[in-house]
């Protein structure tokens, strides 16, 4: 199969689904996301993003039960799907190989 | 887990209409978790960010996520009833066969029923599209016409299609450019065909070169110029095989008439029977008629003899009624004043209209056959009509059987027009069954039906407007009769229905009731129609025709073999011992070929000149026909001068205004005649019509007509046997072909007897259906009224009881019925009868007998189901459900 391309903001909300595990919809998503990287992340963004990697696959999703806040409306799950998991491995393995192809003086100089 | 914080119930609503926006325009496969999400987040931005931030944010997102042209991609929770799901329309029909094999004696009633109704429509559609297919085999059928004659006759304004022989000639001359084919012809008249020692008398015609082309007959040898030389002769194809059998008829020599030369140059294929000139079985050229024939020699320039047909094709880009216009002083431009006093039109009349419309008063068209075409038409669709009743009736009545059934389907789910869609495609099922029936009932009965209509009509497998029509009327009838059933139950609350408060109101019936009246007031009116007509029937046959009609013979001989040698051939004749006596007639006693004008007697008024019938005959015709004579003697050889004599009957007397007619002289162009006696009226033409004033004289130039009187105690067989012999030895070159004078007589009633054997048809069937609906509905009645039955019963009610209360409610219906349908059936068939002269009267037992028959008819079929529900055991009947 063909490499998937993941975007970068796509790459940060798969990793952010996967962190959330059982938790992860739209609300704790965001949450996370504008937390962790401290940007201010656009709820509409995020939720278009998740509708999105369903449809590619990387994301499965199904509803879960009613619920007392929000009015008795359901939450989607999102899980990261085997697709997805792989698609995050090789986005890790390549930017591992970028980095070891990094020269050490390179590297030096950017303080690491 | 950074969870949201959750304690904020008292949090301040996000703007609602954005979220109204939401809801609208949302992609709808997300919409409730993204509802759910947007609320959380408004509610973490209110503590994150403040309200005022808050509420922008929120809309910001709603906007961002409105999708208003996204559909739904997945299968919903509950999947949603589609209108035409395969799977229901096949259920439709699973519950539709099981129905009708549930209740097996309402669907035969029903299927029974329509198709019965089915069939009467399509056997009248196949008769109507005969009728009005009428010489449509004529290629050039919309191009053709006949050229018609309008002469007031002293008085009467007279249109027939004869005209002199010269107009032919006139209209090629003056007005040739209007048309492309001109053809003369003399009428269809028997003349005998020879050939070796074959001969056969048969119709045919003399007719201009132009024919063949004009009327596209099919040659089957030869070609269109086979008429050109005047020694030829055209042939159809069973003619040729009469003649020649298997041997090829090309360049034979035949003779007409025994005398006529001809040489066969052509053969035809046999023209349909719905054909004008179906009985043409050859065709002779005009020229050899009027080159050839004495009468033909004599009168081929003369305007006042008006004995030729003329027809005509229209030249291209000319338009009917305008040439029709054109010629119209054809005639009237030529004549000397002795015929231009009867003002001679002349028209066109197209083939079109030839068979439909060939009646004429006073110079316009009255119509014709297109009357019956519409009588039949609108029967056919009143036949119908009763049989699509019985179905909404049946239906609608067993309705609140299936209340519970629309119930529990309304209940799970089924809209409204599931149900509609349900019952039509039931009733469709019905009409397609009735359908198939009707189509085998029709193969069935067609050739009966042929018989009766005086047709050769086949089922038109091939044609594909059959099927269309066929089928459409199948979808029209089952949409139509299953409409009613369909609206009528959808329409059932299911609450109502399923707790069993559903009750059909007080006038639920009604509707019913008043089909049932409908039904019944076609049948009665069909019944008083058939009454009538048979009536009249019968009427004329009684009327006294004035001679004797048993044992006459009438002969043709249209050569002069016999006649040259008469006398011997009389006398030989009475020494058979088998006739009491003969005579030559120029006229056979049931038709009237001359008509003359141009009389003048003593005490005649100025326009008084309206022609007379006259009668050619030898002094024996009295003896052989047997007539009554009134005043004054018969002809007898015994006068010298009786030669100059003439015999009229009681209408010319009167017409005349002759107080003693014996003895007074009438003047006939120039020639003196006396009157002799005077003799009862004898019906000549039409039994229906008065008996013209007829002039009977001495027949001083050839009679073609023989008429023999046989003895009456001698067998048919063996006189006509003797006869011929003698015939035979005289004119050995004409077939002995006889007619009997009351066979001919009866034949005039074939149109009246074939249209009250089909009227008796119809109204049999209709009361059949409508008797078939009644059976139904009251066997309805009972079953529904099974408990009230018994309770009546058990208090003591008697079976009579019962009986009088099943059935009043129908015998008040049908009281009703024919009470509507006594003037309707008045006003039609007093208008039919006004179109004969000679009619019987409609007197009130007719609709009497009419409505007491229909009341029979409905006492039996409804007592049938009275009694038998009145005969059941109280204990079972209340045990019933």
């Amino acid at each position: 199969m063909k490499r998937t391309f993941l975007g970068e903001f796509e790459e940060v909300v798969l990793l952010t689904v996967a962190i959330l595990g059982e938790e992860a919809y739209g609300v704790t998503v965001t949450q996370e996301l504008e937390q962790k990287t401290g940007r201010s992340v656009g709820f509409s963004t995020v939720h278009t993003t998740l509708q999105r990697m369903e449809e590619k696959g990387l994301l499965s999703s199904k509803m879960g039960g009613a619920t007392a806040e929000r009015g008795g409306r359901r939450k989607r799950f999102f899980t990261v799907t085997a697709f997805g998991r792989k698609a995050l491995q090789e986005v890790k393995q390549v930017r591992e190989e970028l980095w070891n192809a990094l020269p050490p003086q390179t590297l030096q100089l950017m303080g690491g | 887990m950074p969870i949201t914080d959750r304690r904020k119930p008292i949090a301040p609503l996000p703007p609602r209409w954005s979220t109204k926006l939401l809801r609208w325009f949302a992609a709808p496969d997300t919409l409730e978790e993204t509802e759910g999400d947007l609320l959380e987040m408004y509610a973490y931005w209110i503590e994150t960010v403040g309200v005022r931030k808050a509420r922008w944010r929120y809309v910001v997102s709603v906007v961002k996520l409105l999708r208003p042209f996204a559909r739904s991609k997945r299968l919903e929770q509950y999947p949603r009833t589609y209108f035409f799901s395969h799977v229901m329309i096949h259920n439709y029909f699973k519950i539709a066969v099981r129905n009708l094999l549930k209740n097996k004696g309402y669907s035969a009633i029903n299927i029974g029923g329509l198709a019965v109704g089915m069939a009467v429509a399509m056997l009248i559609g196949l008769w109507v599209h005969d009728e009005v297919t009428f010489n449509r085999y004529h290629q050039n059928y919309d191009r053709i016409a006949q050229v018609m004659q309008t002469q007031d006759l002293g008085g009467d304004v007279v249109t027939q299609a004869k005209s002199p022989a010269p107009l032919g000639k006139e209209l090629r001359a003056t007005y040739g450019d209007n048309f492309k084919y001109l053809a003369t012809s003399t009428t269809t008249a028997n003349h005998v065909l020879s050939f070796a020692d074959r001969k056969f008398t048969k119709k045919g015609k003399f007719i201009d070169s132009d024919a063949p082309q004009m009327f596209t007959l099919k040659m089957l040898s030869g070609n269109y110029a086979a008429l050109q030389e005047p020694g030829s002769v055209l042939l159809s194809e069973s003619t040729a095989e009469a003649l020649f059998g298997k041997e090829n008829a090309l360049n034979k020599l035949i003779k007409i008439d025994n005398d006529l030369n001809v040489r066969v140059t052509g053969v035809y294929e046999e023209l349909p029977y719905n054909s004008t000139l179906a009985n043409v079985a050859f065709m002779a050229p005009w020229q050899l008629y009027i080159s050839g024939v004495a009468y033909g020699i004599k009168n081929k320039d003369n305007w006042g003899n008006n004995f030729v047909e003329i027809y005509a094709q229209l030249a291209d880009n000319t338009d009917m009624s305008e040439v029709s216009r054109k010629i119209k002083d054809a005639k009237a431009n030529k004549v000397g004043p002795e015929d231009f006093v009867s003002k001679p039109e002349i028209s066109l009349q197209p083939m079109s209209r030839w068979h439909l419309y060939s009646e004429w008063k006073n110079g316009v068209n009255t119509g014709g056959r297109i009357q019956y075409v519409w009588l039949f038409g609108i029967i056919g669709g009143f036949v119908l009509l009763l049989a699509c009743i019985n179905f909404m009736n049946l239906s609608t009545a067993r309705s609140e059987k299936r209340a519970k059934e629309v119930g529990i389907r309304k209940a799970s789910g089924s809209m409204r027009g599931q149900l509609v869609t349900q019952f039509l495609s039931e009733s469709l099922l019905v009409a397609g069954f009735s359908f198939v029936l009707a189509l085998i009932l029709v193969f069935l009965i067609l050739p009966s039906f042929n018989e009766v209509a005086d047709k050769k009509m086949g089922i038109l497998w091939t044609n594909p407007w059959f099927w269309l029509a066929g089928i459409g009327f199948s979808l029209f009838t089952g949409l139509l009769s299953g409409s009613y059933p369909a609206l009528y139950l959808s329409s059932f609350q299911p609450v109502k229905v399923l707790k069993g408060t559903f009750k059909a109101g007080r006038f639920a019936s009604v509707p019913r009731k008043v089909l049932v009246v409908l039904q019944f007031t076609v049948s009665v009116t069909l019944i008083i129609g058939t009454i009538i007509v048979f009536r009249q029937i019968q009427f004329t046959k009684n009327r006294p025709i004035g001679y004797n009609r048993d044992k006459l013979v009438m002969v043709d001989m249209p050569t002069l073999d016999i006649h040259n040698h008469f006398e011997s051939f009389r006398s030989e004749l009475l020494e058979t011992g088998v006739v009491v006596e003969t005579a030559k007639t120029t006229t056979p006693m049931t038709e009237k070929r001359q008509n003359e004008n141009g009389f003048s007697w003593k005490g005649r008024e100025e326009n008084q000149d309206k022609p007379f019938a006259t009668f050619g005959v030898t002094h024996e015709f009295g003896k052989t026909v047997d007539w009554k004579i009134k005043d004054g003697r018969d002809f007898s050889k015994d006068f010298a001068d009786d030669n100059l004599a003439v015999i009229l009957n009681e209408s010319a007397v009167k017409y005349m205004g002759l107080k003693n007619p014996v003895g007074e002289t009438i003047t006939w162009g120039t020639q003196p005649l006396h009157v002799v006696g005077v003799v009862k009226d004898m019906i000549m033409e039409s039994p229906y019509e008065p008996v013209q004033q007829t002039i009977y004289y001495i027949a001083p130039w050839p009679a073609y007509i023989l008429s023999i009187r046989l003895k009456p105690d001698v067998g048919n067989s063996e006189a006509l046997a003797k006869i011929e012999t003698v015939f035979k030895k005289y004119a050995p070159a004409v077939p002995f072909d006889y007619k009997f004078v009351d066979e001919e007589y009866d034949a005039k009633f074939r149109m009246e007897e074939r249209i009250g054997k089909l009227a008796s048809f119809f109204a049999v069937l209709a009361v059949f259906i409508s008797c078939l609906g009644l059976f139904g509905l009251a066997s309805f009645v009972a079953e529904q009224r099974t408990k009230e039955i018994g309770i009546r019963k058990v208090l003591g009610a008697s079976v009579t009881n019962l009986w009088q209360m099943l059935s009043r409610d129908f015998v008040l219906l049908v009281i009703i019925s024919c009470l509507i349908s006594a003037p309707i059936a008045w006003y039609a068939l007093h208008s039919w009868l006004q179109k004969y002269n000679y009619h019987t009267e409609i007197s009130w037992w007719i609709f009497a007998a009419s409505g007491a028959g229909a009341l029979i008819v409905t006492l039996l079929t409804v007592s049938f189901q009275a009694i038998r529900a009145a005969l059941l055991d109280p204990v079972k009947s209340l045990k019933t459900e």
